[in-house]
């Protein structure tokens, strides 16, 4: 019964049942009595002065119960949306921090940036009354794309950031770096983009704020990643209201990505309106303004140099990044291009030297966020890049050069050169699990049938690492955190034996309702059915940190852990009791206490039974009641790796390429649950070919966001994707005691290398040597052209 | 306004909404059936689809008023009593789900599938789902899950 259930077996997902029947509960299903509807108006202008709002004609509109502009939040003393991670610039200073309020005030800085709420009795009123609302502009000159913000003279997006620069960053060592240059045999250089994206889950952004008058209460029902997050940041920046004057309430969520991680104008401004307006204040946002106002992704564009001696060994890494921050700074845009990314960059590879610039730029855009895999994708893809790049130029087999540079299991734990230290990991085996996955073996007959139908078949290769587990605190808060990033969990154990968990992080599609479920069962002996899992309330638990940076099992299951471990312990001293034996003489197995060498035993439901109904209890020396939290804070990141291999067909024709092969071989620490693993890697790797082939978010120069919808950018669908074999080979993490790393990312960082590796390898016969993301037909197309032309002159 | 009398999940209703009303709204707002949901403003994602008359609508591309005397099943109405349509069973077999938003439109687009063609390969199951967005699964599990679902359907259960 309990053996089948528990950390490693594939159970079905317990939260499925609502998600099927259509009786899931997203803040947008919610009907709250006498709610109003809140919609905003926001800019269609890059970058303007505000001279003038006039709010009459809105406010005499049908059904408009208020409309609110940059100054009632100022006379109201609203805070500024605020960013959690300070990073400091090469001298020492701290980074520019515009401030970010949630209506603009005197300016706008990108389209979409919100210049005042209207809240009426119904949707469509508050919809209409939005264009009753007349705003005069003075429209100024705009930076729409990365490149020009740093150009000299630019026009700047906030007067205090001189160049547009929020920080100019560096890690690594210079000299190291410039002296292994000097000594190199070979020297690899590469400008890359990494396109920019939008996360699009399918659930749009939705909050609803309510007011209770006679307590004075606030609570706040909002699509979010980290319910408690936001309420400590509303709490403390922007409400300022005291903590338990707040609930914040984080329902079934459609998807975040990330993208819901974050801090956003809207949930604090239907919370603070509740009050105002003493009405429920509901808003949803609708798909355009989702791409104007959700934050974004990656924007990176980057030299790198990598060095080698004469066999092809790494011998040190230069890496120049300019990064988008777009208009404001996001809740963690700053650490994206930092510490998610530039710590990254050795890779899985034994890299002796690593010097990497980063410039973090305000440009007239939304503002760039985590994304999932935030900042690591960056990195693998760069280095990826790099290393076939490498390859072809020093004549070496792509495989053969990543198998002289992988870092080798005896040299766990690692020390890179830029702070991390990996502490485990088999990445010579998770490569050969790839190449035997994917039949490598055989590739050329592939090939050659490929050819046989006038396809360009290519074969592309990745072997990539992340550090996932947000995070260990001490080593965050020195790297500029402004938060501890540790979990809480509850073990409530019911009177009868049942378990109620409380976690501090949020599902969102994971599957936590299962996985957390697992844990106990493997832990107390019970089938997943007896245990419930309570998640996405600031009210039902005690704290949280929420979820993103693959962290819930490693970070959360870890803090549930150390919960059912002080459960267990109490259950000991009364088991000892009602047993008449001493505590130390007590195990727990199966669900089961027993005095150790007998067949003295206690039912775990006994115990819990007795903890509540102590009548028989020693009560002298032990509380009654069953109910433990504990807090983990982890020692170190963890560091899941792996090895993605793609082979891709290319239409010479007509340049569309498809990808027709994917595998996969990843290690990601101990698996609690194969099937819910495997489904995120899948998903992963969906939205890792969507940034390869598909995805683009576009500004013209204007700063115009030119493909604001599910028509105009692109996403991969179902007849897109080819099956995919995923593999696991795994070490175990040796520093939380469930040994697991972490999975939810892994899919989105390795893969887009892969797929870009593979085009170039099906195009070099032609002589094509570079691609960029998104590689569109009409890319390949014209790459193909462009080397026909060059081969002819 | 317009008056609108329509059967939704066996049910007959009589809904007074504007004429403006898109079905999806007058499922939503007018009859609380909010498994039917909006992903986007485009009729691209599909996580609205139900079926009017038997075959899958995206209900954000029809008004409420043209679905006037039709019978319309929404994803609250497959499952009979407390069991499972072998198409919803299909989905958590196979893991065909993560967060569960573009869940009902997938098995609502699924189900219409398996109607018309009862064993559908994977390469009809790809192509019949483009009109639905999942940003979870990747669709692997989704597409299997399809054609197992679509083997419990032909099984008449």
């Amino acid at each position: 019964m309990t053996t089948n259930q528990g950390i490693g077996a594939a159970v079905l997902r317990k939260e499925d049942r609502r998600f099927l029947m259509g009786k899931g509960q997203y803040v947008d299903d919610m009907v709250l009595p006498n709610q109003t509807y809140a919609a905003f108006v926001r800019s269609m202008y890059a970058h303007a002065k505000i001279r003038r709002v006039d709010t009459t004609a809105a406010l005499a509109a049908p059904g408009v119960v208020a409309v609110f502009t940059g100054d009632d939040i100022a006379a109201d003393g609203l805070g500024g949306l605020p960013c959690g991670w300070l990073i400091k610039n090469k001298d020492g200073s701290p980074m520019v921090e515009p401030a970010h309020p949630a209506l603009a005030q005197g300016k706008v800085r990108h389209v979409g940036d919100p210049v005042a709420m209207v809240i009426a009795t119904s949707k469509a009123e508050a919809r209409a009354a939005v264009g009753l609302v007349e705003i005069d502009y003075d429209v100024l000159p705009a930076i729409g794309l990365l490149a020009d913000g740093v150009k000299p003279g630019a026009v700047l997006v906030h007067d205090e950031a001189k160049g547009n620069l929020c920080y100019d960053w560096h890690i690594g060592d210079p000299a190291a770096t410039d002296a292994a240059f000097a000594k190199a045999a070979h020297v690899v250089e590469l400008d890359l983009t990494n396109n920019r994206l939008a996360p699009n889950p399918i659930e749009p952004r939705a909050a609803i704020g309510v007011y209770d008058i006679a307590a004075d209460h606030h609570t706040l029902y909002t699509t979010s990643q980290n319910p408690h997050v936001i309420r400590l940041l509303m709490g403390a920046f922007t409400l300022h209201v005291p903590e338990h004057k707040l609930r914040v309430v984080a329902p079934d969520v459609g998807g975040g990505f990330g993208s819901k991680i974050f801090h956003y104008a809207e949930e604090l401004m239907v919370t603070w309106a509740a009050k105002k307006v003493g009405r429920p204040v509901k808003w949803t946002a609708d798909r355009s303004e989702a791409f104007m106002s959700d934050a974004h992704g990656r924007d990176h564009i980057s030299h790198a140099r990598l060095a080698l001696d004469a066999g092809g060994k790494i011998l040190g890494l230069q890496v120049s990044t300019l990064a988008n921050l777009g208009a404001y700074l996001s809740t963690f845009g700053s650490s994206v291009p930092t510490y998610l990314y530039a710590t990254l960059l050795s890779g899985p590879y034994d890299m002796p030297t690593i010097y990497a610039e980063v410039k973090a730029v305000f440009t007239n855009t939304v503002p760039v966020d985590a994304y999932r895999g935030a900042g690591r994708p960056e990195a693998a893809y760069l280095l990826e890049r790099l290393m076939d790049k490498a390859a072809r130029q020093l004549g070496v087999d792509r495989i053969e050069l990543r198998r002289r540079n992988l870092i080798r299991p005896e040299q766990f734990p690692y020390q890179t050169a830029v702070a991390l230290q990996y502490d485990t990991g088999n990445y010579q085996a998770t490569l050969e699990l790839a190449l035997k996955q994917i039949d490598h073996a055989s590739y050329d007959q592939r090939k050659a049938e490929s050819a046989k139908r006038g396809k360009l078949r290519g074969f592309g290769i990745s072997t990539y690492i992340e550090a996932c587990g947000i995070a260990p605190s001490a080593i965050a808060g020195a790297l500029g955190a402004r938060a501890g990033l540790y979990e809480a969990a509850t073990v409530r154990v019911n009177p009868t034996g049942s378990v109620t968990i409380f976690t501090g992080t949020h599902s969102h599609g994971q599957g936590h309702e299962t996985t957390f479920a697992q844990i106990v069962a493997d832990k107390l002996g019970m089938p997943v059915d007896n245990v419930d899992v309570v998640h996405g309330d600031t009210d039902r638990i005690l704290f949280g940190m929420g979820t993103y940076g693959s962290r819930s099992a490693a970070v959360g299951g870890s803090a549930l852990i150390k919960a059912l471990d002080k459960v267990i312990d109490k259950g000991k001293k009364i088991a000892a009791h009602l047993l008449e034996a001493s505590a130390g003489d007590i195990e727990f197995k199966d669900g089961t206490y027993r005095v150790i060498g007998t067949d003295k035993v206690k039912a775990f439901g006994e115990i819990a039974f007795t903890a509540y109904v102590p009548h028989n209890y020693p009560i002298e020396t032990l509380e009654p009641g069953l109910e433990e939290s504990a807090y983990y804070d982890p020692k170190n990141f963890t560091y899941p790796g792996g090895c993605h291999l793609v082979e891709v067909e290319i239409d010479p024709e007509t340049g569309v390429p498809e990808v027709v092969e994917v595998a996969i071989a990843d290690d990601v620490g101990t698996i609690i649950n194969p099937m819910i693993v495997d489904g995120q890697a899948h998903g992963g790797l969906a939205q890792g070919i969507g940034q390869a082939l598909y995805e683009e978010v576009r500004y013209d120069a204007e700063g115009q966001l030119t493909n604001g919808s599910f028509m105009d950018y692109c996403m991969p669908r179902a007849a897109d994707l080819p099956n995919f074999k995923v593999g696991n080979h795994v070490t175990a993490c040796t520093h939380n005691p469930l040994g697991v790393k972490g999975v939810g990312e892994c899919g989105a960082i390795g893969v887009p290398p892969a797929v870009i590796n593979a085009i170039i390898d099906a195009l070099t016969p032609l002589g094509v040597t570079d691609i960029s993301m998104p590689a569109t037909p009409e890319k390949i197309w014209r790459a193909i052209q462009a080397a026909k032309a060059n081969k002819g002159a | 306004m317009a008056t609108i009398k329509l059967k939704v999940n066996r049910q007959a209703h009589t809904i007074e909404c504007a004429s403006t009303t898109l079905l999806v709204e007058a499922l939503r707002d007018h009859l609380r059936l909010t498994g039917t949901h909006v992903g986007c403003d485009t009729s691209q994602c599909g996580a609205c689809t139900v079926h009017v008359d038997g075959k899958s609508v995206k209900s954000c591309t029809m008004l409420a008023a043209e679905a006037d005397g039709t019978e319309v099943t929404t994803i609250e109405g497959l499952a009979t009593g407390g069991e499972l349509h072998p198409m919803q069973a299909a989905f958590r077999e196979h893991h065909g789900l993560q967060c569960g938003f573009c869940t009902p439109g997938m098995i609502m687009s699924a189900t219409d599938l398996c109607k018309r063609v009862p064993d559908p390969s994977e390469h009809e199951v790809r192509h019949w789902l483009e009109g639905n967005l999942c940003r979870c699964t990747g669709y692997h599990n989704i597409v299997k899950a399809v054609r197992a679902g679509a083997a419990g359907m032909r099984g008449g259960k």
